[in-house]
């Protein structure tokens, strides 16, 4: 129970479905702040006060749980690390991978608990032979199966989302709201909930270190200068001061962050269109596909809100293991290494994978 | 009914102490007021002063209400620690580690903004300040102390300090010594003058403050006292109407003091009974533990150095968290020692100072009796603790970066 209108009303639910319920609280820092901030939605005081009157009103025991060790390793350093090397991560789905129905799962299980159940709108269907699979919310507006697309089957048979039939928000608000929850009105959360003021990167300069580095052109020219590669996402195209003007006069925009050299590389906007997509960390929610070495379609998303693309994927050995490679049947716009494929099949989620990789659908030259 | 095995948090209020706030709640008056209603409120507030004076061996000039032991921890050590600093410099403050939050935060505070500096002292493995490491710091630095302050028992591992002998030293090097008697209020004999006799403190010197909670011994919460010396020199923490000698302002709650004093009365009338009594029951807990969990590891010292309401114990390879929680859900309420605002277990930074591994620190326990404890309650816990501790064990450190093989 983050101290949100959704876990709250997930819980009350759960009891109201008949389970034995306890609320808990993660602790994901050691020195939280006092108060809510901004949109931030958690690990507050504040928010621990919330998720514990609400579980007052629901009437279940509330304990909170210290998983401030296993976040920082798991989720912050592996953010930081994931920024240094020039990729942009996803530090949401590393704390559902690694926490909520990883770390906080396993103790539950230890210590007598089934499942974990969350607030998260999406939904899980149990096919003939029981075996579970992870599917969209009924309300696409506030799906959230993209940040689940990490959970694995063992996973899912533990897991439970008493929100994923509801279509919409409003109605969860308007239930918090009869049900005398405080925070039926509490604003959503949208930021990295460890960023307190919401200026990641401010943030990621006093971990990563800032050096003075050059902006270059896709042939190696040099057309500009920055202050430090981490604050430059792919499509990025305000803020680059480019001092040389592109040779068409036509606008730029980052195409890759290159840490080890620190230049940020910079083009037309043709270039961001990437025609595949791979990576080796993969995983199934739920069974595998059969024969994934056979092209098989699908539906790709790389960002919590964006659309799917219908797709082609398969599984392809390499040198170093396995990997997902994903062709989307139109170009897919502003990816980064280190962001999150996750494969659909209609509602259902298949699978994920970090991509590694992308190719560009814009051959240097051209 | 749930079993209570967490008296050291806060112990249920005495019917007595209940009775006594309900009446004067009932009365009406602002004690410094000077018609009768006042005067009516000004009779019950003195009468309560001198039976808490009484508990604690002082004078009731010396005793200073306050809003509890956090309150008066503070008001101690920050006004001692002013006093010595006027026209002078005196920056250090000597304090034993594993002391209280209240104190150690006071402390840091005078540390981070007020130019202080700080000396923790070590301790040995059951807890007990390094009495020569105390005279060592007063040889080499006494000239540049500006107060000694320790805890009196120790509220994790229930370890009774030297207090006189601390007395004693500081009393020689003309140091003011603070002493936050909260966990011990009720439980061990508190008489200020006696100490001060005993240990040769004279005017500010030696043995000047006590600090003691209501709430610990069936009385409010809410209402603790500072018992300082008349020869005390202290600053103010709280300025305003400039009443309890000026040190504490504030309208005096005559009902909190009213049912203090209750609690006070019946803490120390019942000592010489329960103290033995209690001890039996806790030796019976301590030895039913460790026949239930052989690796279990005692935590502080035996005999008559430990308080009688304690015991402490690590458990080896659990979380303390999983174990309370899996306690709670049998119905045993016990605490895991420290817990911040936000209710996360911290390590013991107690076991810590007393030269513990992490480990040890992280699956240690603590239970303590008070009024009302009885066979039954130890019995209770003994019959849950072997399931939880192999559950807690199966949970081992899910929570932990590095999991320990």
């Amino acid at each position: 129970m983050s101290g949100g209108v959704d876990s709250a009303v997930a819980a009350a639910r759960a009891v109201d479905a008949g389970h034995e319920v306890v609320g808990v609280h993660l602790a994901l820092s050691r020195m939280p702040g006092t108060l809510r901030t901004g949109s931030r939605g958690c690990c507050t005081i504040e928010d621990s006060t919330d998720a514990q009157r609400a579980a007052n009103i629901i009437g279940i025991p509330y304990y909170v749980w210290d998983f401030s060790e296993r976040f920082k390793l798991d989720v912050v350093d592996d953010f930081i690390a994931e920024y240094s090397a020039g990729r942009t991560p996803n530090p949401c789905m590393r704390c559902n991978e690694k926490i909520k129905f990883a770390a906080l799962l396993e103790k539950a299980i230890d210590l007598g608990f089934d499942a974990v159940c969350t607030g998260h709108y999406a939904t899980i269907v149990t096919d003939d032979q029981g075996n579970r699979e992870l599917h969209r919310a009924s309300a696409w507006a506030k799906d959230q199966s993209y940040v689940l697309g990490v959970l694995t089957a063992e996973q899912l048979a533990h897991s439970m989302f008493p929100l994923g039939e509801t279509p919409s928000k409003a109605l969860v608000r308007a239930e918090a709201a009869e049900r005398g929850f405080s925070v039926a009105s509490k604003p959503d959360s949208h930021d990295i909930c460890f960023i307190p003021d919401g200026d990641t990167k401010g943030w990621l300069g006093e971990r990563v270190g800032i050096a003075d580095g050059a902006i270059i052109d896709r042939e190696g020219n040099t057309v500009g200068a920055h202050e430090g590669a981490h604050a430059y996402t792919v499509g990025q195209r305000r803020g680059l001061n480019l001092g040389v003007p592109a040779p068409d006069g036509r606008p730029r925009f980052v195409l890759e962050v290159r840490p080890k050299t620190n230049e940020v590389v910079v083009g037309p906007k043709e270039a961001l269109a990437i025609a595949e997509i791979a990576g080796s960390r993969y995983t199934w929610a739920g069974l595998p596909q059969q024969h994934p070495e056979e092209s098989f379609d699908c539906e790709v998303q790389i960002r919590a809100h964006a659309d799917p693309v219908p797709a082609v994927a398969r599984i392809q050995p390499t040198e170093n293991g396995d990997e997902f490679v994903v062709t989307p049947e139109i170009a897919l716009n502003g990816v980064a290494p280190g962001q999150t494929a996750v494969i659909y099949v209609g509602t259902r989620v298949l699978g994920q994978f970090t991509i590694d990789r992308t190719v560009s659908a814009v051959p240097v030259g051209v | 009914m749930a079993v209570y095995l967490d008296h050291a948090a806060t112990t249920p209020m005495l019917p007595e102490a209940i009775d006594a706030y309900t009446r004067a709640l009932g009365t009406f008056g602002n004690p410094s007021s000077i018609h009768s209603a006042g005067q009516e409120a000004k009779r019950l507030l003195e009468e309560s002063r001198e039976t808490v004076a009484t508990s604690v061996g002082a004078d009731p000039i010396e005793v200073v209400f306050t809003s509890g032991g956090t309150e008066a921890i503070n008001a101690a050590i920050k006004g001692l620690h002013w006093a010595r600093n006027v026209g002078e410099s005196r920056p250090l403050i000597l304090a034993p580690g594993g002391e209280h939050h209240a104190t150690i935060d006071a402390v840091e505070w005078l540390v981070t903004r007020q130019q202080a500096e700080v000396h923790w002292l070590p301790l040995d493995d059951d807890g007990f300040v390094l009495l020569d490491a105390l005279e060592r710091e007063l040889v080499d630095n006494g000239d540049r102390v500006s107060l000694l302050t320790s805890i009196w028992v120790n509220n994790e591992v229930g370890s009774i300090q030297p207090i006189e002998r601390m007395s004693a030293l500081a009393a020689r090097f003309g140091v003011p010594f603070h002493v936050d008697a909260v966990a011990a209020y009720g439980h061990v004999p508190i008489d200020l003058a006696a100490v001060r006799a005993a240990s040769g403190s004279t005017g500010g010197a030696g043995l000047v403050a006590l600090s003691v909670s209501a709430h610990k011994i069936g009385g409010p919460v809410g209402a603790g006292a500072l018992v300082l010396s008349r020869r005390a020199t202290i600053e103010a923490l709280v300025h305003g109407g400039g009443q309890q000698r000026q040190v504490r302002s504030g309208t005096q709650d005559v009902a909190a003091a009213a049912a203090f004093a209750a609690a006070a009365r019946s803490a120390v009338e019942r000592m010489s009974s329960e103290g033995p009594r209690l001890a039996d029951l806790r030796d019976r807990l301590v030895d039913g533990v460790r026949a239930a969990v052989p690796d279990a590891v005692l935590n502080g010292p035996t005999g008559e150095t430990r308080v009688a309401t304690n015991a402490h114990f690590s458990f080896p390879g659990c979380e303390g968290d999983s174990l309370l929680f899996l306690l709670d859900m049998a119905g045993v309420a016990v605490s895991t020692g420290s817990a911040c605002q936000a209710g996360i277990p911290e390590p013991s930074h107690v076991l810590r100072a007393m030269g513990r591994d992490e480990d040890a620190s992280r699956g240690a326990l603590r239970m303590t009796l008070g009024h009302g404890s009885t066979d039954s309650d130890v019995d209770a816990l003994l019959a849950a603790l072997p399931s939880a501790y192999a559950q807690a064990r199966k949970a081992g450190h899910a929570d932990r970066a590095v999991v320990p093989r």
